[in-house]
């Protein structure tokens, strides 16, 4: 996983063993690689992933910022804020 | 690891992104519990739905109910019944807010200047000798009459068993008028006689779609692994059911694990309270279920398993399309 931050690849970690990604593992995991268009995720996949993050980082993430998530640089960006307020 | 763009070339690609992009949420709304005709194996009468509530009848309340659909995500409204067009109003308040798909006998004309664009899926069970016999008169010539050369309409032929080697006949009057043609299987609800299907028959038939979809292109929506899916109820290994069913109502829907499924996916009765089960009869077995949009819905939601090899995803795609089609998304 090409410059990939301590956060991305936990993210990408809990992404992985969630959705079942068998052919995948974090250190090569693309953190740019769109979720849903590349990788075929779909909403219950990220549902489930968004319910995982918030009991691992005790954090809130609305409903309607889901849509935004589409990249594991974009999840650990939007964690990494809600973790500094 | 395996992602669109490693299993497809350009040429795919520009497909899997034309469809990808579409984010379809679809809900199914009882327009009326009432009907013009009364068929053999219409689930609808067949299981008491026509009785389980009483329908609304002040349309402002339908404008209300589609606002809060409209709210809740829904982009693409599939009017059933009874029969939608004996309360055109109703329709219009959908078709008015959102991308809306009525099925109809075709025995009442959808007037085109109210509904221009609408997309009208007609119900078709055969020849004129199953149409009288299953549904007590010939059904086509009143609704060829209505929508000849209608580039919005579509007829959704209902095969039966006794139809095996004669669907030609019936895809050739349809090319004839200029309307297009989609597949789907009965299901026998009511058990009438010659009409519940053995494997071989099933066999039979997909090779008979597989043929017919190859000769009459212009005509034709479908897919060769629609009819696979749709004949044999499996799927990379897996049966079709009630644990694999992705058309069950989002809000009765305690299935544990939960499958892959239509995300607020809802079957609304026409008092525009109740919740059916699902897009189908609550009293059909699903192992044997021929609904044709739940099975396609099964492969669309089944994504991320279809990306296992280009041809899987190859399959998806097609699939995908075909329902893009039927529902106007994508031009035919």
């Amino acid at each position: 996983m090409s410059n990939a931050t301590d956060l991305e690849l936990k993210i990408a970690e809990i992404l992985i063993r969630e959705t079942r990604l068998e052919d995948a593992t974090a250190e090569t995991f693309d953190p740019d690689v769109d979720l849903i268009e590349e990788v075929g995720l779909d909403s219950m996949d990220l549902t489930t992933v968004v319910l995982v993050l918030q009991d691992e980082f005790k954090i809130q993430i609305p409903e309607d910022e889901y849509p935004k998530l589409t990249t594991v640089r974009k999840i650990a960006a939007y964690v990494q804020a809600q973790l500094r307020t | 690891m395996i992602t669109a763009r490693s299993l497809l070339d350009d040429a795919w690609y520009e497909r899997y992104r034309r469809i990808s992009a579409l984010n379809i949420r679809s809900s199914i709304y009882d327009v009326t519990d009432r009907c013009n005709l009364r068929c053999k194996g219409c689930f609808f009468f067949s299981s008491g739905e026509h009785q389980v509530a009483k329908q609304e009848p002040d349309v402002d309340e339908w404008k209300g109910f589609i606002e809060r659909e409209k709210e809740r995500g829904v982009n693409l409204a599939i009017l059933i019944g009874g029969e939608p067009t004996l309360y055109l109003d109703r329709v219009a308040a959908f078709y008015e807010r959102l991308p809306t798909f009525c099925a109809t006998n075709g025995q009442i004309k959808v007037p085109r200047e109210r509904f221009p664009d609408m997309m009208v899926g007609i119900s078709l069970w055969g020849t004129p000798d199953d149409e009288k016999q299953l549904r007590g008169k010939d059904t086509f010539a009143v609704s060829a009459a209505n929508y000849t050369g209608d580039p919005y309409t579509y007829y959704l032929l209902t095969i039966t068993p006794t139809q095996i080697g004669r669907v030609e006949e019936t895809v050739r009057r349809i090319r004839d008028i200029g309307v297009k043609v989609h597949f789907q299987l009965l299901s026998n609800d009511e058990g009438a006689d010659g009409f519940s299907w053995d494997d071989t028959q099933l066999t039979e038939l997909r090779h008979e779609m597989d043929d017919l979809l190859e000769r009459y292109r212009d005509t034709v929506i479908s897919s060769r692994y629609y009819h696979e899916i749709v004949t044999t109820g499996r799927m990379l290994g897996r049966c079709f059911g009630w644990e694999e069913c992705p058309s069950v109502s989002e809000p009765v829907d305690d299935r544990s694990p939960q499958p892959k499924r239509l995300i607020h996916f809802i079957r609304w009765a026409s008092d525009l309270h109740t919740i059916h089960r699902c897009c189908t009869s609550a009293t059909r077995d699903c192992a044997t279920c021929k609904d044709g949009a739940a099975h396609m819905s099964w492969v669309m939601v089944n994504k991320r398993a279809h990306m296992r090899s280009t041809e899987d995803f190859q399959h998806w795609i097609e699939v995908y399309e075909m329902f893009a089609k039927l529902y106007r998304f994508i031009p035919w």
